[in-house]
C-alpha cells in the first residue's frame, strides 16, 4: 500500500526527503512541531542533517549556510517564528539562494493562540523582510498537497534560486488524510556548481551586499526580472463549477475546502456558485481571475484573517467586479452554514 | 643571498577583485588589528594546506568584507548569525574547514545566542573573535566588551555598570560549556603575544581539520580609529586597559583527550528512501472501494468527544485508517486550540466515497460521546436521524433529542472488566461497527498495526472491540 | 652582512607606524620624502640592522605591505 494515513505535517517531511532535501534546521512551535519531529526521525536515517536550532533566527541562518552550498534544505515554523525568520529570508532572497520554508499558521497577532488562522498571508506573500524581494508561496489544502507541494517547492526554489514558502494553516498541518506516494520520484541530492562546498573548484561567494547604488539597483532589476518570469510560469490554481457561476467564492487552504462544500450546498439552493482556489498565493493566477471577472457577477473572498488575500484579488480586478469579504479570526473556522447564509444574501 | 621568509600568504587573493576602489590594499583603517589577524588566519591555512577546503564566514562589522581577501569559499552572514551560517555550511560540507570570523558586537551582543549554542553543540568550526571593545564600523559606539568607564559615542560619560552592565567575558563563558575543546584568549599588544595569537589560530584550525571539536580564539585587538589614539599607543592600551580585565590565557584545552568526531554518514537516496519512510511503493492504479457501507450510514460525518486520556483521538484515527484501507477518502482533524477549553478533546472524522470538502464536522451523523460534557456540547448539533453512541459508564443523564438513534454503551465499565480502563475507546469502536456495519471487523484487526503503537497491546484492543460488538448483540441494541 | 632585511611595498603601506614602533632593533623609519598613492608617508627599511625576526611582518595589518628576507649561505 503506497497510501498512508498521515498528518499534513508529517507529509511535508516525507515529501521533502523524496525531493532530495539534505538538511532541516528548525525550532519547535505549535502547530508546526510535528514537521520538526518527523525530520528528527527520518532525516538521520537517510544520512541527512537535522538540527534543532536555539532559535528561529539561528535556524533560518543555518538554512542560509546550507543553501549556500547549493543543496536542498528547509525549515518550518508558525507565525511568530516566521516573523523572527524574516531577516534571514531577506538575506536568502538577496543572495539568491534556494530553500523551502513551511509556515503552519496559527492565531495572531502577538502570542495569539495555537488555533488555525490565515493571518500570515501578508508577511509571507508580501515578503515580510526588508527589501525588494518576492517568495513563491504554495498553499496546500490537504495532507496530499502538503507532500506534493513541498516536493514541488524544492523544484521551484532551485529553478529560480529563490526562497519558496509552503503556507498552510493549523488544520492542514494537524489533519490526517490518505497520502499517496506512488507518483513521486526520489531525487538524488547533489551540490550545485554555484555553491560553496569547501573545495578548490567551489571558491564561490554567497553575498547580498552591493555597496554601489547602481550595482544594487542592477541586482534588484535582475531580481525583478526573475520574479516576472515566476509570475509568467508558476501560477497554479483550481476552479470548481465556475463555468456558469454568478458568484465565485475565493479561498485557499482549509477555507477552500469549506467553500467547496458551500458551493455544493448553494447549488442545491439554486444559486450558481463556483470556487476559485489559488494554489500559489504568489504568483497569483491573474489571468484566470480576469477571465472570471468577466463571466461572473460577484467575487466573494473568505479567509481566516482580517482580509489579506482579498486585497490582492481587488488589485487584480481593479474595481471591475464587486469583491465581497468574510473573515473569521482567532482560530475560528468559518462554518459551511455561516458562509452559505452570506452567499445567499449576496446572490 | 636573501630569501623571503615572510610574505603575503597565498590564502589571500593576489588582488581584491570584489573590492571597490584600490584592489591592492585592505579596506581597514591604518593600524587596525583585523588585518593582522587576517594574516594569521591566511598563514595558518597556507601552512596547514587547508586553503582549498576553507569556507570563510564574514560577519557584520568592520570585517564584513572579509570575503574580499580570502581565496577560499566565502559566505557573508547577517549580523550575529555567523555561527549559525557556519553550522549550516559545515553540516552539509563535512569535509570543509569553516571559519566564523566575528567582532565583539556581532558575537557578544546581537549574536550571543548563536555563539553560545554553536559552541554548546560542539560544531566542528573555528570561531575567531576580535575583541576591540568598541563598535568600529558604525563609528565608535559601545560594544558589549567596552570597559567600565570607557568613553564611546553611546557612553559619552564612560560605561556605567548600573546603566550598561559589565563588559562580557566570552572565553570565560564559552569555556564553561562541555563541548568546546579549545578556548584561548590572545592579544596583539606585543611580539610575544602576537606569536601566541598566531599559534593559537593555527592550532584551532588544525584541531578542526582533525575533527576534534569546537575551537574558539578571542583576540584582544586594537582599534586606533575608534579609540582615537595612534596605532603604537593602541597596543599600549590593550596592555594597560584590556589585559588586566581580559586575562590572556588558555581557558580550556581538552584537545589531547578529545576523540575525533565520527565521519559524516553517507547520504541515502533513490528507492531506499521509500524504505526509510516506510512507504511500500506500488504503481497500481487507484484502489477502489472494497466494502460497501450500508446506505443508511454512507458518507458518515463523525464527531468523537470525551476527556483527554479516553482515547477519543485514537478512536477517530482507527475509523479513518480502516476507512482508508477499505478504499474510502478519509479525513481526521483533532480538536486543538479554542475547542480544547473545558477539558474535552474531540476529533472530526469523515469517511466518504467522494472528495471531502470541509473536513470539519459541524453536524455529525454519528456522535460518540465518551463523557457528559461532550454529550451536552454536541448532541444538539447532530443531524436529525443521526446516531449517538454514549458512554453510560460516565454519563448519568439521558440524551435530550427524540429525532436521533440512541445507543447507550457502558464502554468504560466494559473496559474496566477487561482489565484496562483505557480501552473504552476500542469497546466503543466495536459497538459502532456492530451497530452500523460501518466497517468490517477483519479490516479493523488488520488495521491495528497502523494505529496501536505498542504492539503487545493489540490482543487486548482486539478483545475490547469484540466486547463492544457483543454488548450490542447481547442487548439487541 | 645583516642576517636579514625587510622590504616595504610602499603603495600598500598606510603609515600606521606599528612596524616602526615594534621593531626591536629600530631599523625601520617613516619615509618622509615619499607620499604614496594613498597619501601616507610609508615605512621604509633604514638599510641595515635587520635580524629577520619577522616582528614587523606579524604586526603589519596589510597582507602584502611587508616582506621579510633572511640571509642564506649560497
Amino acid at each position: 500500500m503506497s497510501k498512508e494515513l498521515l498528518k499534513g505535517n508529517y507529509a511535508v517531511i516525507k515529501g521533502a526527503l523524496l525531493a532530495g532535501c539534505v538538511a532541516y534546521f528548525g525550532y519547535p512551535i505549535t502547530p508546526a512541531s510535528e514537521i520538526a519531529e518527523a525530520a528528527a526521525y527520518y532525516f538521520p536515517l537517510a544520512g541527512r542533517t537535522f538540527v534543532q536550532a536555539e532559535s528561529e533566527i539561528a535556524s533560518i541562518n543555518m538554512v542560509y549556510g546550507a543553501a549556500g552550498a547549493g543543496v536542498r534544505c528547509m525549515t518550518a515554523s508558525s507565525g511568530p517564528g516566521i516573523s523572527l525568520k524574516q531577516e534571514g529570508i531577506s538575506y536568502i532572497a538577496g543572495s539568491e539562494l534556494p530553500c523551502v520554508i513551511v509556515d503552519v499558521m496559527r492565531g495572531g497577532p502577538g502570542l495569539g493562540n495555537i488555533a488555525p488562522e490565515q493571518g500570515d498571508y501578508h508577511q509571507v506573500v508580501k515578503g515580510g523582510g526588508h527589501g525588494n524581494y518576492k517568495c513563491a508561496v504554495y498553499a496546500p489544502n490537504s495532507a496530499q498537497e502538503m507532500c506534493d507541494l513541498t516536493y514541488k517547492a524544492f523544484e521551484t526554489a532551485e529553478k529560480y534560486r529563490n526562497p519558496v514558502f509552503v503556507l498552510a494553516d493549523g488544520f492542514i498541518g494537524q489533519m490526517m488524510e490518505q497520502v499517496e506516494f506512488g507518483k513521486l520520484d526520489p531525487v538524488t541530492p547533489k551540490k550545485l556548481d554555484w555553491g560553496v562546498h569547501g573545495t578548490a573548484d567551489s571558491k564561490n561567494l554567497i553575498n547580498s551586499i552591493y555597496l554601489d547604488p547602481d550595482e544594487l539597483e542592477a541586482h534588484n532589476r535582475k531580481l525583478q526580472e526573475k520574479y516576472k518570469k515566476m509570475e509568467e510560469n508558476e501560477a497554479m490554481f483550481e476552479t470548481y463549477k465556475t463555468e456558469d457561476a454568478d458568484i465565485v467564492l475565493i479561498g485557499y487552504g482549509i477555507t477552500s475546502r469549506i467553500l467547496r462544500t458551500v458551493v455544493d450546498e448553494a447549488r442545491k439552493a439554486g444559486i450558481k456558485a463556483g470556487l476559485f482556489r489559488p494554489i500559489t498565493l504568489w504568483p497569483l493566477a491573474k489571468d484566470e481571475l480576469n477571465k472570471l471577472k468577466n463571466s461572473a457577477k460577484k467575487f466573494f473572498v473568505v479567509e481566516m484573517s482580517n482580509g489579506q488575500l482579498v486585497e490582492d484579488i481587488r488589485l487584480v480586478v481593479e474595481g471591475k467586479i464587486p469583491v465581497e469579504f468574510h473573515g473569521r479570526m482567532g482560530g475560528n473556522v468559518p462554518t459551511v452554514d455561516e458562509v452559505l447564509e452570506i452567499t445567499k444574501k449576496l446572490s | 643571498m636573501y630569501e623571503p621568509i615572510l610574505s603575503k600568504p597565498k590564502s589571500f587573493f593576489e588582488t581584491y577583485k570584489e573590492k571597490t576602489g584600490d584592489q591592492t590594499i585592505t579596506h581597514y583603517c591604518p593600524g587596525c588589528g583585523h588585518g593582522i589577524v587576517h594574516k594569521y588566519v591566511a598563514s595558518a591555512l597556507d601552512e596547514l594546506n587547508l586553503t582549498d577546503r576553507a569556507i570563510f564566514v564574514s560577519p557584520v562589522g568592520c570585517s564584513v568584507f572579509g570575503y574580499y581577501y580570502f581565496n577560499t569559499g566565502n559566505l557573508q552572514a547577517a549580523h550575529g548569525r555567523a555561527p549559525a551560517v557556519a553550522t549550516g555550511s559545515k553540516r552539509v560540507n563535512p569535509d570543509s574547514i569553516v571559519i566564523s570570523y566575528q567582532g565583539d558586537g556581532d558575537l557578544a551582543a546581537i549574536g550571543t545566542a548563536e555563539i553560545i549554542h554553536a559552541a554548546n553543540r560542539g560544531e566542528l568550526i573555528t570561531v575567531i573573535f576580535i575583541n576591540n571593545a568598541i563598535y568600529g564600523m558604525t563609528g565608535g559606539q559601545m560594544a558589549p566588551t567596552t570597559l567600565v568607564g570607557q568613553k564611546t559615542t553611546t557612553t559619552p560619560r564612560g560605561r556605567d555598570p548600573h546603566n550598561e552592565g559589565y563588559p562580557v567575558k566570552m572565553c570565560e563563558l564559552i569555556s564553561q560549556l562541555n563541548a568546546p575543546i579549545y578556548v584561548e584568549r590572545v592579544a596583539l599588544n606585543n611580539a610575544a603575544n602576537r606569536a601566541k595569537a598566531k599559534r593559537a589560530i593555527k592550532k584551532a584550525l588544525k584541531l578542526q581539520s582533525e575533527r576534534k571539536g569546537f575551537t574558539f580564539v578571542e583576540v584582544l585587538s586594537q582599534c586606533p580609529t575608534g579609540w582615537k589614539v595612534d596605532a603604537p599607543d593602541a597596543l599600549k592600551w590593550i596592555e594597560e586597559k584590556m589585559i588586566p580585565y581580559y586575562p590572556v590565557k588558555v581557558f580550556k584545552d581538552t584537545s589531547n583527550e578529545a576523540e575525533p568526531y565520527p565521519e559524516a554518514k553517507e547520504i541515502i537516496s533513490g528507492e531506499k528512501v521509500f524504505e526509510i519512510l516506510g512507504i511500500k511503493r506500488d504503481e497500481k492504479k487507484e484502489e477502489t472501494i472494497k466494502y460497501e457501507i450500508p446506505e443508511k450510514y454512507k458518507n458518515p460525518r463523525i464527531k468523537i468527544a470525551g476527556f483527554g486520556g479516553q482515547g477519543v483521538l485514537l478512536l477517530g484515527v482507527a475509523l479513518a485508517q480502516v476507512g482508508m484501507m477499505e478504499g474510502y477518502n478519509v479525513t481526521w482533524i483533532p480538536s486543538y486550540g479554542p475547542e480544547m477549553r473545558g477539558g474535552t478533546a474531540n476529533c472530526s472524522v469523515n469517511i466518504s466515497d467522494s472528495l471531502i470538502g470541509s473536513p470539519v464536522v459541524e453536524k455529525p451523523t454519528i456522535l460518540v460521546a465518551m463523557n457528559k460534557p461532550s454529550m451536552e456540547k454536541f448532541e444538539k448539533d447532530m443531524v436529525s436521524g443521526g446516531i449517538l453512541f454514549y458512554n453510560t459508564a460516565m454519563i448519568d443523564t439521558e440524551p435530550q433529542r427524540d429525532d436521533i438513534i440512541k445507543v447507550p454503551v457502558p464502554a468504560t465499565k466494559i473496559a474496566s472488566d477487561l482489565g484496562n480502563i483505557r480501552v473504552g475507546n476500542m469497546v466503543m469502536l466495536g459497538a459502532i461497527i456492530e451497530k452500523t456495519k460501518l466497517l468490517p471487523l477483519e479490516t479493523v484487526k488488520s488495521g491495528f498495526e497502523y494505529f496501536i503503537s505498542r504492539k503487545n497491546l493489540i490482543p487486548l484492543n482486539e478483545k475490547a472491540v469484540e466486547a463492544g460488538m457483543n454488548y450490542i448483540k447481547e442487548n439487541n441494541l | 652582512m645583516d642576517r636579514g632585511k625587510m622590504v616595504v611595498n610602499s603603495d600598500e603601506c598606510k603609515g600606521c607606524g606599528l612596524c616602526i614602533s615594534q621593531c626591536p632593533v629600530g631599523c625601520i623609519e617613516f619615509d618622509n620624502e615619499t607620499i604614496n598613492k594613498q597619501g601616507y608617508h610609508p615605512a621604509k627599511y633604514k638599510g641595515s640592522g635587520c635580524t629577520a625576526c619577522g616582528i614587523c611582518f606579524n604586526v603589519c595589518p596589510e597582507p602584502g605591505a611587508i616582506t621579510v628576507y633572511k640571509l642564506v649561505k649560497a
